[in-house]
């Protein structure tokens, strides 16, 4: 029996696309995008099935490989890391050549085989899927292989077991706790390390005020009141640098300066952010 | 026969004497050598309650086997474990058990100050166990086993001061040249199991007139082989002398009066397989001849008093020996003089013991001279027992070693011309050699050692050391005389040795008696001149070859190591290179070749899963090729 | 067109999964090449099954389906384990056998 002229037209053009697509496995650098390529043979595949009378088997190799396989794959690239680009150097001596000789040879084989074999004409499934594809499917599988269905279900419990037990995670500490945490800051008391949350930055008129430190009740700059990531890029601006700028915008509108006012001008320096160890986090 | 019953008690008592002795431990140190007297007289008692009983029957029924069951069923292979109560059996057990009571006795009082006592005692009494095994045994492998008793009770006893090096090695010695001896005796029971089927005397010795000559003669020789390891008789003499590093009252028991005979024993139990092989007759006159000289001149020369009477103990089997290689006409002659021999050697040794007991242990006869006084009755013993073995009539050497004499001489062709005039002059110098160890002891000028800056000062044995010295004694003088009334014992013996008529000796008897007695006046005056009327030197003089020669036992240890011992030992190191240098490198390349093969083989498992998997698929290609190929 | 070439194609397919296996080093793509040699050999069920007119063929070919899902939940656990304790998902680097 011939096929279609319709068939011969879609296997063609699949045909071609998913032998493209496979070498695109071969020769992808990155993973994704061989991943991608299997997606594309599989649905492929699908549709070839369907176009072989096998529309169950199509919905399942979609459903099933497409759906479950394939994005548990992509799941696990995620999970190894995506953008590790796979490098295509060989390093066991003459394993490309092994590897290229062997695929082709069995590609020889398998052509070979099949060009001397005499298949006979292909009956169809017409007579079979009758009663449609599924049912014809289900009187054999329950029927001659109903055994073999079971095990096959006490295969996959077993396989969803495994899978669980593999990539279980033994816990080796004690489950960290708002409380514990608790005791943690205490602990860490005699070390320097403040047990209130941090003191906001400075507010001030002119400037954006996440960069100045707030002034402490003594009037002395709160060095760590500046966000750690300001701080580390040096963006952090310090009290006299303030003052300094008020004080000029005081002499541009003929206002006394603020530190005739105080009794003490001196504003002490700031010592640049270098030991910061207890004071650098900030939750 | 309800008193047969106690032939396996003969064995039992000091069997279980030595096995209390032995197991009992230090609890039994204060009275432990009573019980081994009690059991070695126990024994003698029931030794004698058979004699009674066997001389109430008539001569023709006194042979009896009393069996315990059977021993070894081995297909049709059967051997009863039995005892044979016969005439030359119940001799020997007399003879072990009255002596051997007799040595314990003298035992407890000379080990009285040796702190294992208990075990010597335990040794002694398995020594006697042993040895009646041995002698009442009614098949070849029961006596095998009382052969192997008294030969390790022997080693026991030799080396029984072992904290000396030199003993241990004497035991070591004999123990090693016994065993020579023993692969005679296991030699002998396989040919006998192949002509006869069975190693009971019974079957043996009824079978053994109808022996093939040259199957008679391998097993005569093998019998003799062991004969001569257990008697060092030559070529298997060298242990006996340095078997003296026992204590004295073994030496008297085992190396003079029982266990050295058992070769003769051997050898009368056997006769009818020795008369069936003339040449291996032969071969046994032969080496009783030639240990007769080579006793008998060792003895001459040896100035250790023990040394000298181990000498003369070897020359005097050699007496057995040839008259029991004689035929029939010997054998009588050869117990009997066993028998004498028996008591006044151990007479001899136990004089021998006391003396040194009184010589602070010193066996050097150069050292001692003019005893008599000192210890008079210790003199007048060993005097007793000197006199018998030179054949002085009537003692009792005189009724049994001038038998062996006349009997050499019986014969045809060159034979008893030759043998007789050994076995005359062999009686000439063991005049000799005896009169000398008497001289030299008692006689002449003391000599005694010096200790401390004070001469020794000798002293009488106590009466326990004594008694059975002078029981001893009595024997000496008159057993013989006792035992020849009326042919007495050779009848005695008829059931075993069989009835012989009387045969004329090539020279008349009055002749030969007179010849002998000359030989032995003459030696004894030489030696009265030269030991006793002359100073005797304190340091042994260079004197001849000869002398020097027999000072070092003819050179029998040198010619052992020369001849036996270092080509054994050049063929062991080539066996052993042989092993090391064929065998082992052998196996070891072929080791080492399956080592780097498989280090060969292992650089294929490089640990690359992808390099597994090219294999497996390269498999699957070669497997579908194939199948395609023979498809098509 | 004759149905062999579905044969073909499986045949192909089923080359360069095998080929895959071998030259890449990814376990990840290693799986996926073995995933696709499966596919090719689920095709060829398929399309016998049309040549013999028996759905036994589609059967199988679900079992193979089944029996693959299965494999890839364990086979991706192990990838996701050794990655966890080696840092790294190459074949290559699970090599303790060789020492």
């Amino acid at each position: 029996m011939t096929t279609t002229s319709g068939e011969a037209a879609l296997f063609g053009i699949l045909a071609t696309l998913m032998v493209i697509a496979a070498l695109g496995l071969l020769f992808a650098k990155r993973a994704v995008h061989a991943a991608m390529c299997v997606v594309f043979v599989m649905i492929c595949l699908a549709i070839l099935y369907v176009a072989n009378e096998a529309p169950f088997l199509g919905i399942v190799q979609v459903v099933v490989y497409t759906g479950a396989v394939m994005m548990l794959f992509l799941f696990v690239l995620m999970l190894v890391g995506i953008d590790a680009a796979d490098s295509l150097t060989e390093t066991i001596k003459g394993q490309r050549w092994i590897g290229i000789v062997f695929g082709a040879g069995l590609l020889v084989v398998l052509v070979s085989v099949l060009a001397s074999t005499d298949l006979p004409a292909a009956v169809g499934l017409e007579d079979a899927n009758a009663n449609t594809n599924p049912t014809g499917l289900a009187k054999i599988l329950f029927g001659d292989y109903v055994i073999g269905m079971e095990v096959i279900g006490v295969l996959l419990v077993t396989a969803a077991l495994a899978g669980l037990v593999l990539t279980h995670r033994q816990r080796l500490g004690a489950r960290t706790t708002q409380r514990s945490m608790a005791a943690e800051r205490v602990a860490a008391l005699p070390e320097g390390r403040l047990l209130t949350p941090l003191p906001a930055p400075g507010v001030y008129a002119q400037n954006n005020a996440m960069d100045t430190p707030a002034l402490g009740p003594d009037g002395q700059p709160l060095e760590h009141s500046v966000p750690r990531v300001l701080r580390i890029r040096g963006q952090q601006r310090t009290a006299a640098e303030v003052l300094g700028s008020e004080e000029t915008l005081r002499s541009h509108l003929g206002l006394p300066a603020v530190g005739t006012a105080l009794d003490d001008p001196q504003i002490p320096a700031i010592d640049e952010p270098s030991d910061h160890t207890s004071t650098e986090e900030r939750d | 026969m309800q008193i047969l019953g106690l032939a396996p008690w003969l064995v039992g008592f000091p069997l279980a004497g030595a096995l209390i002795l032995l197991v009992g431990g230090r609890r039994l140190d204060s009275w432990g050598h009573w019980l081994g007297v009690l059991a070695s007289t126990a024994s003698f008692g029931a030794g004698l309650a058979l004699l009674l009983d066997l001389l109430a029957q008539p001569t023709a029924d006194r042979v009896h086997v009393y069996s315990l069951g059977t021993w070894i069923e081995a297909g049709s292979f059967t051997l009863d474990a039995a005892f044979r109560i016969d005439p030359l059996s119940l001799t020997f057990v007399l003879l072990v058990t009255f002596v051997g009571t007799l040595i314990h006795i003298y035992s407890v009082a000379y080990m009285a100050h040796d702190k294992s006592r208990r075990r010597f005692f335990g040794y002694l009494n398995l020594f006697v166990a042993s040895m009646l095994l041995l002698v009442l045994a009614d098949s070849y492998v029961l006596l095998f086993v009382g052969w192997e008793g008294v030969g390790l009770a022997s080693f026991l006893l030799i080396g029984f001061w072992d904290h000396k090096i030199e003993n241990a090695v004497a035991g070591k010695k004999a123990f090693v040249m016994n065993r020579v001896g023993d692969m005679g005796l296991i030699t002998a029971m396989m040919l006998m199991i192949w002509q006869f089927g069975s190693l009971s005397f019974d079957d043996v010795l009824s079978g053994a007139p109808g022996l093939q000559q040259g199957a008679a003669t391998a097993i005569g020789l093998m019998l003799l082989l062991a004969a001569c390891g257990k008697s060092a008789q030559f070529p298997l003499q060298a242990w006996l002398g340095d078997a003296m590093a026992g204590p004295t009252p073994v030496s008297a028991l085992i190396h003079a009066a029982t266990m050295v005979t058992a070769g003769v024993y051997l050898l009368v139990r056997s006769a009818p397989i020795l008369e069936a092989a003339p040449t291996a007759q032969l071969v046994v006159v032969i080496v009783g001849a030639i240990t007769l000289l080579f006793g008998a001149i060792v003895g001459c020369a040896k100035d250790d008093i023990k040394k000298a009477l181990a000498a003369s103990t070897m020359s005097q089997i050699g007496y057995m020996m040839l008259a029991a290689g004689l035929g029939p006409i010997g054998y009588a002659f050869a117990i009997f003089h066993l028998v004498t021999h028996g008591f006044f050697k151990a007479g001899l040794f136990l004089g021998a013991g006391s003396v040194m007991h009184a010589m602070d242990d010193s066996v050097d006869m150069r050292r001692f001279g003019g005893l008599m006084k000192a210890l008079p009755w210790t003199a007048a013993t060993m005097g007793l027992g000197w006199l018998a073995i030179l054949g002085v009539p009537p003692f009792s050497g005189f009724w049994s070693k001038d038998k062996i004499i006349e009997a050499a001489f019986v014969g045809e062709g060159w034979r008893p011309w030759v043998f007789g005039l050994v076995a005359l002059i062999g009686a000439g110098i063991t005049a000799f050699y005896m009169s000398r160890l008497f001289f030299m002891t008692f006689a002449g000028r003391r000599r005694w050692p010096v200790k401390d800056g004070r001469e020794v000062t000798p002293h009488e044995s106590p009466a326990l050391m004594l008694w059975p010295m002078i029981i001893l004694a009595v024997g000496s003088v008159a057993l013989g005389f006792v035992l020849q009334l009326g042919g007495g014992f050779t009848t005695w013996l008829e059931p075993v040795t069989g009835h012989v008529e009387h045969h004329e000796p090539v020279l008349a008897v009055p002749v030969i008696m007179t010849l002998t007695l000359v030989l032995v006046a003459l030696g004894i005056w030489l030696a009265f001149r030269q030991y006793a009327m002359s100073a005797v030197p304190v340091e042994a003089p260079r004197s001849t070859v000869l002398v020097r020669a027999a000072r070092q036992d003819l050179y029998q240890d040198p010619v052992n190591e020369g001849v036996v011992m270092l080509p054994g030992q050049v063929l062991t190191r080539t066996l052993v290179y042989a092993d090391r240098a064929a065998v082992d490198a052998g196996f070891m390349s072929l080791a080492t070749g399956v080592k780097k093969a498989a280090d060969g083989l292992r650089q294929a498992q490089n640990g690359f899963v992808r390099t597994y998997a090219a294999t497996s698929l390269g498999g699957l290609l070669v497997v579908a090729a194939i199948v395609w190929a023979l498809a098509g | 067109m004759a149905v062999t070439n579905y044969l073909i194609l499986a045949a192909i397919l089923f080359s360069i999964g095998a080929t895959t296996v071998l030259l890449r080093r990814n376990a990840i793509i290693v799986f996926m090449g073995i995933e696709l040699m499966l596919n090719a050999t689920n095709l060829a069920f398929v399309t016998f099954a049309r040549i013999h007119g028996d759905l036994t063929g589609q059967v199988l070919a679900f079992f193979v389906m089944v029996v693959a899902a299965a494999e890839v939940v364990v086979g991706l656990a192990i990838i996701v384990t050794i990655f966890r304790t080696r840092r790294s998902a190459s074949v290559d680097d699970v090599n303790l056998l060789s020492r």
